[in-house]
């Protein structure tokens, strides 16, 4: 299965990226829950793109380990302002943008890999991996 | 409008509100806006929403479900949310999400004996008829 790259460039882009992760989900033989967790966190991700940054992509690469163990990985990256405190922004609560501040750390606990790389000025990178 | 393809059915005082498709941002916020006016427009008591198509309820969904209890209350109605997938409680419950201020139950059954007891909306306030063949729809789904 190939990777995919979804651009990320209004609020109707987070309903399209969501849809295609949970379909690859499903391809890779995902179960219901797993599918869930990975569209969710499509949703939160790509929202925070939309809200912060404006625009960026995701890419989603289906991907298999040495084990012969599948998974998939999910890319969010953009050019935005970045994230000034990136262990403030993983608490529990913490919001800049009037939401509840569930995004970033309600997703890490809906994956098994997370990494954050963030740049003032010059954007964001998030990876997240949920192995089957 | 994108947002009107979800119906709100009227049943007695009782808003119904059947989400059947994967809703965008702004879909969601036109229902919230189309759920408050028929409040005021029809006086009704109760609002039922059935999410048990509803794949995924991410914090954006998630805080509209409150705002939209929230308001209701203001305006003097209860809200139930009905149907969620067991996959999808999981998933809020790992998100951390808590739809503070939603009530929530497991089918339309239980959310009309919610409203009818706890809220004191009575029966003649439902409208048994309309409520049998909503009831048909459940089991045929199911």
């Amino acid at each position: 299965m190939e990777s995919k790259s979804i651009a990320l460039e209004s609020e109707h882009d987070i309903a399209v990226a969501r849809n295609e992760v949970r379909a690859m989900a499903v391809r890779i033989g995902f179960r219901i829950v797993d599918q869930t967790r990975l569209a969710t966190v499509t949703s939160e991700l790509a929202r925070n793109i939309i809200k912060y940054a404006k625009r960026g992509r995701m890419i989603a690469q289906p991907m298999h380990n040495a084990q012969g163990q599948s998974g998939l990985r999910l890319i969010f990256e953009d050019t935005g302002p970045g994230i000034p405190d990136i262990e403030a922004a993983m608490r529990d609560g913490f919001t800049t943008g009037g939401g509840l501040g569930k995004g970033l750390p309600g997703s890490k606990r809906l994956v098994d890999e997370f990494k954050i790389e963030s740049a003032l000025g010059r954007g964001t990178r998030i990876m997240v991996a949920r192995w089957l | 409008m994108e947002g009107s393809r979800i119906p709100i059915l009227k049943v007695g005082r009782v808003l119904i509100v059947p989400i059947q498709v994967d809703m965008d941002d702004q879909t969601v916020m036109h229902l919230q806006e189309r759920i408050l006016s028929e409040l005021e427009r029809t006086g009704a008591r109760g609002v039922l929403i059935d999410i048990s198509l509803l794949e995924m309820v991410d914090s954006f969904i998630g805080r509209v479900l409150s705002d939209i209890a929230a308001m209701a209350r203001i305006m003097d109605a209860r809200t139930v949310v009905v149907g969620m997938q067991p996959a999808v409680a999981i998933t809020l419950v790992e998100l951390g999400l808590e739809l503070r201020g939603v009530d929530t139950v497991l089918n339309v059954d239980e959310g009309i004996k919610l409203l009818r007891d706890e809220f004191a909306v009575r029966d003649d306030e439902i409208g048994q008829v309309e409520l049998n063949a909503f009831d048909g729809e459940q089991v045929n789904r199911a």
